[in-house]
């Protein structure tokens, strides 16, 4: 009798399959556009072998705030309260700084009510990934301006956005995040490579992903529309990524292209279409960021990237054990300790 | 040396000598560095074996406005302010005459001879002492004058009291320990007035210290620094914080004693202490330690408690373990920055919005500031759930003695947490299931290897897999359970300190109040001859013993340190309706802590009638 055998779903260098990354089904409107990061953070874990019982995925309040429902759903999971999702990452990776976080929030979540904290997670530099879900809308409670709409914007009902928007990625480079890009839900590659190279990275991976809302904001007259990204989306290289488990001997042109070189070995590639852009200058990526809002373009890629700054972590000097694993023996001092300290207080 | 004048009241007063048993206050402005001369007046007569308390009352103000130091000295161990003042010590002119006027008479006053209060009345006994003179001689460097003239008042005293000048002297170089310049310049200070006291000032009160043994082997520690020790050897290794008075000093002290006591072999630290942006981010940071699995805590104040109450409503509903110390003041709004009060009581019981409640333990001592830190580790693990700490200004910021704390004898409690290897052989779990019938389900920490390890921490509506739901019935069934797990609590938090019983008429108080009821209810006996009976709060829920002493008694007054008697509503909403009448409330709200006069004349004003 011949033997057939079935076909091996394929797996990652950790032995899984694609399955195992995946969530439960999806509750968001269709071709919501969240979907599709949720799509590319599954293919992203997955072919950098991460094993998701080592990942955390935080959100606050809002459609964004659903999506960790939607992927890996062997991983923890803390959906928290409005616009607090740093807070709680923060104190979750003090407790184990060798799980990695993820958050996923919106732009109400992160623009307005999350705006302290945002700034402060940025500025902390702590080791996360943090994606905002960006629809310049509140689509939970049905269509109001979020903070950053842009100026002139128009809501389905006719209303006119008159206030400034808030730049979350010129934002988040001014506080002091280590990684800092702008895609589109509807760029697939760019959005793809972004996110392992997020993964690959050791600080803040601060990404604001533009993910229009098919219910409230993808409309004439919408900034954050399908149609308009895809007719004003410029993107500022394009971007390769070589992870470390991956022999790096790709082909790229010197002089075209930057190799950024992050802390594990892996290399994020930026192949320039402009001439002199360096991902380092801190100065310069804001400056492009304020001129495309000049120009009415969608400037998209990686604006500023320092895989060498020190994260919160590494200035905290904690030891290797996470905290939440030590044992009685440490946390508890000794009895001889208490009584010396007694006898200071006699 | 300028002329002194000694003015004397009635010969009577120095006839009947006052040991071991009167208050001192000294008043200055706030800002001149007193604070290191009155606690080398208190630890003088500490170390005399006499015991002794001092509350600070200071203003909410950086330097300049009047501040106050009372110290009290008692043969018989009542530590409570006590409300008359015996002794002056005036050296700030804006609140000298108030000061002298405010006395009973009899009392004594020792002021700097410029105020020249002397005249003001004649029933008291007044020193003049010419303090700019005297430390012009003493510290030829001008700058330094303003820093020890307070400690020439030290060595006056010290003549006037008959204190031994060489425990001054061994609290001098205690209070300066690595400062050998700074101790002797105080030392010095402190032998030019006791100097200038023997040479001009005739003893005319009555007051003064004879040594006792009452204090020996006995400490003397504020509250937060008891509450940040007892974290330490509670393992806490998550503190989150935002400064506010009166906890701040809670976790600096703690980071103080980490850096010293945890650090590994390697120098590195089994802790991180992180001063967040607010009150929000700080609580929402111990939330994410606790659900990770470390034990996490924060410190604040009422504020601080209004702005944490979305997150401790999550805390609530998500079952995380978190330790909230509330360092109360008084409110409303910024109310009273600097003084005391046991105001948020309510507040802190319901916590947020919807159904939330939280257990809450109220200590009333150093020591118990230090034994609560570890229980309410123990409990928030248990419970899986914030486990707030009710101290207060008076307790946390001022010093108190104490027998030394005793080292914790169980080990960490960690609550229903499951391994790896607990979830093979389960075959997996539901995160909100009560498995054990007393409401408290199991968890894993993030980061359990196991496929069936993960679970999804929502603030939303979730049913015993914590699944997203709105189906009503999964609601009711999951808020039911967690009313059966605060009924749990009622057994697990530490169980109320019946202090005397057996009468008709009680006393219920909780937290710092205890020192001035214990006062008060020997005044009545002794005084009045009207005996009561003692409960002593420590937990909330309130455990049987509390109901059952409500049931057996006629009449139980509550003492509470707030306007709207809240732990007496407390109570009220908490026993059978058929005992609710018998409550009476007693009531002590302006800012200073409570004394026990206040309390008797409240009791005996309801019970003779």
């Amino acid at each position: 009798m011949a033997t057939t055998s079935a076909p091996q779903p394929k797996t990652n260098h950790i032995g899984l399959t694609v399955l195992d990354y995946r969530g439960g089904k999806t509750t968001l409107c269709a071709g919501c556009g969240h979907n599709a990061i949720s799509e590319r953070i599954i293919d992203a874990m997955y072919e950098m072998g991460v094993q998701p019982e080592e990942i955390i995925k935080m959100s606050g309040i809002g459609c964004s705030s659903k999506t960790p429902a939607y992927f890996m759903s062997r991983s923890f999971s803390f959906n928290s309260v409005h616009g607090r999702m740093p807070a709680v990452t923060t104190g979750a990776v003090l407790a184990n700084q060798k799980m990695m976080a993820i958050g996923i929030s919106g732009d109400g979540d992160t623009a307005s009510i999350g705006m302290g904290q945002f700034v402060h997670l940025m500025r902390r530099n702590i080791p996360m990934i943090y994606i905002i879900e960006d629809n310049g809308v509140y689509g939970l409670t049905k269509g109001q301006f979020s903070a950053t709409a842009d100026i002139g914007s128009k809501l389905k009902t006719g209303v006119i956005n008159d206030l400034p928007p808030i730049d979350t990625c010129a934002l988040a480079i001014m506080m002091g995040a280590t990684f800092v890009g702008r895609s589109f839900s509807g760029d697939k590659k760019q959005l793809h490579t972004m996110l392992k190279a997020a993964i690959a990275h050791k600080g803040t991976a601060m990404l604001d992903v533009i993910s229009p809302c098919v219910t409230f904001n993808d409309h004439e007259g919408s900034t954050k529309s399908y149609k308009f990204m895809k007719d004003h989306e410029e993107p500022l290289h394009d971007l390769n990524f070589v992870p470390y488990f991956e022999e790096i001997n790709v082909d790229y042109d010197e002089g075209t292209t930057t190799a950024v070189q992050m802390h594990d070995g892996s290399k994020l590639l930026l192949k320039k279409l402009e001439h002199d852009y360096d991902p380092k200058d801190k100065i310069n990526a804001v400056h492009r960021i304020m001129e495309s809002h000049k120009t009415g373009e969608m400037l998209t890629g990686v604006f500023y990237v320092n895989p060498d700054a020190p994260s919160f972590l590494d200035l905290l000097n904690m030891t290797d054990t996470p905290l939440a694993q030590l044992p009685e023996s440490t946390l508890r001092p000794s009895k001889a300790t208490l009584e010396a300290i007694m006898e200071e207080y006699r | 040396m300028a002329t002194t004048e000694v003015t004397a009241p009635s010969l009577e007063a120095q006839r009947t000598p006052v040991v071991n048993d009167f208050s001192i206050q000294v008043a200055t402005v706030n800002g001149s560095g007193s604070q290191s001369a009155n606690t080398v007046l208190l630890r003088t007569i500490f170390q005399m074996g006499v015991p002794v308390s001092g509350k600070n009352l200071f203003p909410s103000n950086i330097a300049g406005l009047p501040t106050w130091y009372t110290i009290r000295a008692s043969k018989d161990g009542f530590v409570a302010r006590k409300k008359e003042i015996d002794f002056v010590v005036a050296m700030n002119p804006e609140t000298a005459k108030e000061d002298v006027l405010a006395l009973e008479p009899g009392a004594a006053v020792l002021y700097d001879e410029p105020l020249n209060l002397k005249d003001l009345r004649s029933d008291v006994t007044f020193y003049a002492v010419a303090f700019d003179k005297i430390v012009a001689e003493v510290c030829k460097e001008a700058k330094l004058r303003k820093l020890v003239k307070n400690m020439i008042y030290v060595g006056v005293m010290a003549k006037l009291l008959a204190l031994d000048m060489k425990e001054v002297e061994k609290a001098i170089r205690r209070q300066f320990a690595t400062k050998v310049k700074a101790a002797d310049l105080n030392w010095n200070a402190a032998q030019a007035g006791h100097d200038y006291a023997v040479q001009n000032l005739p003893k005319q009160d009555p007051f003064k210290i004879e040594r006792m043994n009452k204090t020996e082997g006995q400490i003397i520690i504020d509250g937060n620094a008891a509450a940040a020790l007892g974290a330490m050897f509670a393992g806490v290794s998550v503190v989150t914080w935002y400064p506010i008075t009166p906890s701040s000093s809670l976790v600096e002290n703690l980071i103080e004693y980490m850096k010293e006591h945890r650090l590994d072999a390697d120098g590195k630290a089994t802790f991180a202490i992180v001063q967040a942006e607010d009150e929000l981010a700080a609580v929402g940071m111990v939330l994410g330690g606790g659900w990770m699995g470390a034990r996490a805590m924060t410190a604040t104040a009422g504020p601080g408690i209004s702005l944490m109450g979305e997150f401790t409503g999550l805390g609530y509903y998500v079952e995380v373990p978190a330790v909230i110390w509330d360092v109360q003041r008084v409110g409303p709004s910024t109310g009273l920055p600097t003084r005391t009060a046991q105001g948020d009581i309510m507040k802190v019981a319901n916590l947020s919005h919807g159904d939330a409640r939280h257990p809450m333990l109220f200590p009333h001592s150093v020591a118990e500031c230090f034994e609560f830190a570890g229980a309410a580790f123990d409990l928030a693990e248990t419970l899986q759930t914030p486990v707030f700490v009710m101290s207060d200004l008076d307790l946390g910021m001022n010093n108190w003695m104490s027998e030394p704390f005793a080292y914790p004898t169980q080990p960490l409690k960690r609550g229903k947490v499951l391994s790896a290897e607990q979830l093979t052989q389960l075959g997996g779990f539901a995160r909100y299931k009560d498995v054990d019938g007393d409401g408290i389900p199991y968890r894993t920490v993030p980061g359990t290897k196991h496929p069936q390890a993960a679970w999804f921490a929502r603030g939303s509506g979730h049913n015993e897999k914590s699944q997203y739901t709105e189906r009503p019935d999964d609601y009711v069934n999951n808020m039911d359970r967690l009313a059966r797990k605060f009924a749990t609590a009622r057994k697990l938090v530490p169980q109320a300190d019946i202090v005397q019983d057996g009468g008709k008429v009680g006393i219920i108080a909780y937290g710092t109040s205890h020192h001035a009821i214990v006062e008060s209810l020997s005044q009545l006996l002794k005084e009045y001859g009207v005996g009561l009976d003692y409960l002593r709060l420590k937990g909330f829920p309130f455990g049987e013993e509390v109901h059952d002493y409500i049931a057996r008694h006629d009449r139980v007054y509550v003492v509470d340190q707030n306007r709207d008697h809240q732990m007496f509503d407390l109570l009220k909403l908490d026993i059978k309706p058929e005992h609710v009448t018998k409550l009476r409330s007693v009531r002590h709200y302006n800012g200073l802590p409570i004394d026990a006069r206040s309390v008797t004349d409240a009791i005996l004003a309801q019970e003779v009638k």
